[in-house]
């Protein structure tokens, strides 16, 4: 039987190109000012996954937890190759840190019940804490195999991989199931046109419910709408916290120990900077200085 | 927190590779010392490997009160489950009130899966680490003496000051280089308790097969005179004119993410938010725009010269000296401004 991989990915607000405009007067993010995208290493670990699947044969979901707008990965997911995906939204799971996120995503797994593997992108660019990864693997008590560059070797109950050390790599095997985080080392392909037709239409329930820039439809319409969805496979799947069975008291605000006591835009340190020609007499002048005051020497 | 309790230590996960303590170990352990002298507690290291012992003095002599030493051949080299477990028993048994990691590739794998199973909140990458009191607006609740953990977030473009309301321990990673390394006291010594290390098949099922591993090529967070190349530079081949410069004055070289994402210069060098942290007497920044997230690695620096031909890039902002002008003619320059000086 082929083995059941799955990915779980994240739509980010894309942090590495901030524009002007995306920082308030207050020092605080306008997260509507910048575009939302497919988490850069998520995409790694989505293109380790459908390689997983042209060598073995195995069986790609792709799950993640955010509004339902993050569907859009989902999509661009399904345009890659992936077979299945699934949406976990709930209002119940917003403000979550990193430990009430690991564990809702673990109750996403634990629902799924088969699976062999687990990616995850090393960390998402928003926060870049690299901690979810390993906290969903402590959740569900597997191994973490951590900073993978490619699978080695996928045998029948142990997976062989090659992964970055500081100043080096370590090729480490691990009994299934067990969680990968995947690092920028392959080449995540594009979207594949005969996907993109295939599954251009492909919805969530939210997405029927609420059609973009329509009038939202009665919960009759809806359900003949999913209904339709799920006949012709284009219905992405949409998970509540209750849906995969998520102590209420362990997701969202309520289940994160890390409170943000305060956030600040970057001051910059920037005294006035000090003007010098780029002539030989002005550098002359600097190097003099940097000498006098021992700052060179 | 209920003050008649009494409060945990102050704990550092000292990491090591073949029985050399790293760097970021050691400022943890500087600023660990800081941290217990405020709260009144001990500093105490949990120091994981085989054969340590020779190590552990210098651990004293930074500042620590005592060493939790758990050797065990099956604890070389390190991999995840097996520490995990050790530290987690220690946890259980001990109850620190703060545990430090380095943000390295071993302590941001390790941290999570040992606050996982704590459920203790973590905070990645902080920058800097102060104690102060915390009043919970949502929930109403009032805690003293916390551990404010300052990192940035957002790509760097936010500083965030984040508090860990659950059970102790408070847990965090740290960047390499930002904390300042303090003076070793070489008479200073304190006390060994050796760690019995209790493993089961379950945290040993994670085989190296492989291990393939060099030291860095550089030692940025030493160096007190660091020159740095950007994508100005313009080439591999140009890159020589840092090197000279960085010959001349006694200093080391750098880069930022560009020049090392265009194959310039290998990532040991790349000092940023993806790179090292690095704080010199002299910062030369050639050809740098200065991204948030370099200047994240660089802007501590004491002394900042900048050369960029365009006179808006961001590195000005933060720079003491800023030169508009073309590296190619400048570097040469300060080259022979400074050899005919001396």
């Amino acid at each position: 039987m082929s083995k059941k991989v799955l990915v779980f990915v994240k739509q980010v607000p894309d942090t590495q190109n901030i524009t002007g405009d995306a920082m308030t007067p207050e020092g605080t993010v306008n997260r509507a000012a910048l575009p939302a995208i497919f988490n850069p290493e998520d995409l790694n670990a989505l293109e380790l996954a459908l390689q997983l699947k042209e060598r073995y044969g195995v069986h790609v979901t792709v799950a993640t937890m955010g509004m339902p707008a993050a569907a859009e990965v989902l999509r661009a997911s399904l345009y890659r190759g992936a077979d299945r995906a699934i949406l976990l939204t709930d209002r119940a799971l917003a403000g979550a840190d990193t430990l009430a996120t690991s564990y809702a995503l673990s109750c996403c797994v634990k629902k799924l019940g088969d699976i062999d593997l687990v990616l995850c992108g090393r960390q998402a660019i928003d926060g870049d804490t690299a901690q979810v990864g390993p906290q969903i693997a402590e959740k569900l008590a597997i191994p973490q195999l951590c900073y993978v560059e490619e699978v080695k070797d996928l045998a029948e109950k142990t997976i062989t991989v090659r992964r970055a050390i500081e100043g080096g790599y370590e090729i480490l095997e691990a009994p299934m199931p067990a969680l990968l985080t995947v690092i920028d080392a392959n080449d995540p392909r594009p979207m594949n046109a005969h996907n993109i037709m295939r599954f251009k239409n492909a919805r969530t329930k939210s997405e029927v419910a609420r059609p973009a820039g329509q009038t939202p439809l009665t919960p009759e319409e809806t359900a003949a709408g999913v209904a339709e969805l799920e006949r012709a496979g284009l219905l992405i799947e949409e998970w509540s916290a209750a849906d995969v069975n998520a102590a209420p008291d362990r997701i969202g605000f309520a289940g994160s120990p890390t409170k943000v006591k305060q956030v600040m835009s970057v001051v910059l340190t920037a005294s006035e900077a000090k003007q010098i020609e780029p002539t030989q007499a002005g550098i002359n002048e600097l190097i003099h200085e940097l000498i006098s005051d021992h700052t060179l020497g | 927190m209920n003050m008649s309790e009494k409060r945990g230590n102050v704990w550092v996960f000292v990491e090591q590779e073949a029985g050399k303590i790293a760097s970021v170990s050691l400022q943890l352990v500087s600023k660990g010392r800081e941290l217990a002298d405020r709260l009144g507690v001990k500093l105490e290291a949990v120091f994981l490997g085989d054969k340590l012992e020779n190590a552990v003095p210098e651990l004293f002599h930074y500042g620590c009160d005592k060493v939790f030493l758990a050797e065990d051949p099956r604890l070389e080299p390190f991999t995840v489950l097996p520490y995990a477990k050790v530290i987690m028993d220690l946890i259980r048994a001990h109850k620190p009130n703060i545990l430090l990691f380095g943000a390295t590739l071993k302590g941001r794998e390790l941290a999570p899966r040992v606050a996982s199973e704590k459920l203790a909140g973590l905070t990645a990458d902080c920058t800097d680490l102060q104690i102060d009191d915390f009043e919970d607006k949502k929930n109403g609740k009032s805690y003293t003496d916390k551990l404010m953990q300052i990192r940035p977030a957002f790509g760097g473009n936010i500083i965030a000051t984040i508090v860990n309301t659950w059970d102790d321990p408070q847990m965090v990673t740290v960047r390499e280089g930002v904390m300042k390394l303090g003076e070793p006291d070489t008479s200073r010594t304190g006390e060994i308790e050796k760690v019995d290390v209790a493993l089961t098949e379950a945290e040993t099922v994670i085989k190296v097969l492989e291990r393939v591993r060099a030291d860095k090529e550089v030692d940025l967070q030493g160096a007190q005179i660091i020159v740095a190349g950007g994508y100005g530079v313009g080439s591999k081949e140009n890159f020589k004119l840092i090197y000279d410069l960085a010959e001349a004055l006694g200093g080391e070289v750098g880069a930022s993410r560009a020049a090392v994402d265009a194959g310039w210069i290998s990532h040991d060098y790349q000092i940023g938010q993806t790179g090292v942290t690095v704080r010199p007497r002299l910062y030369i920044a050639c050809g740098i725009s200065g991204s948030i997230q370099h200047r994240a690695g660089m802007a501590e620096s004491k002394k900042i010269i900048a050369i960029n031909t365009d006179p808006d890039a961001p590195i000005f902002s933060c720079a003491h000296y800023a030169i508009v002008g073309d590296l190619n003619t400048v570097i040469p320059q300060m080259i022979k401004a400074f050899k005919s000086k001396q």
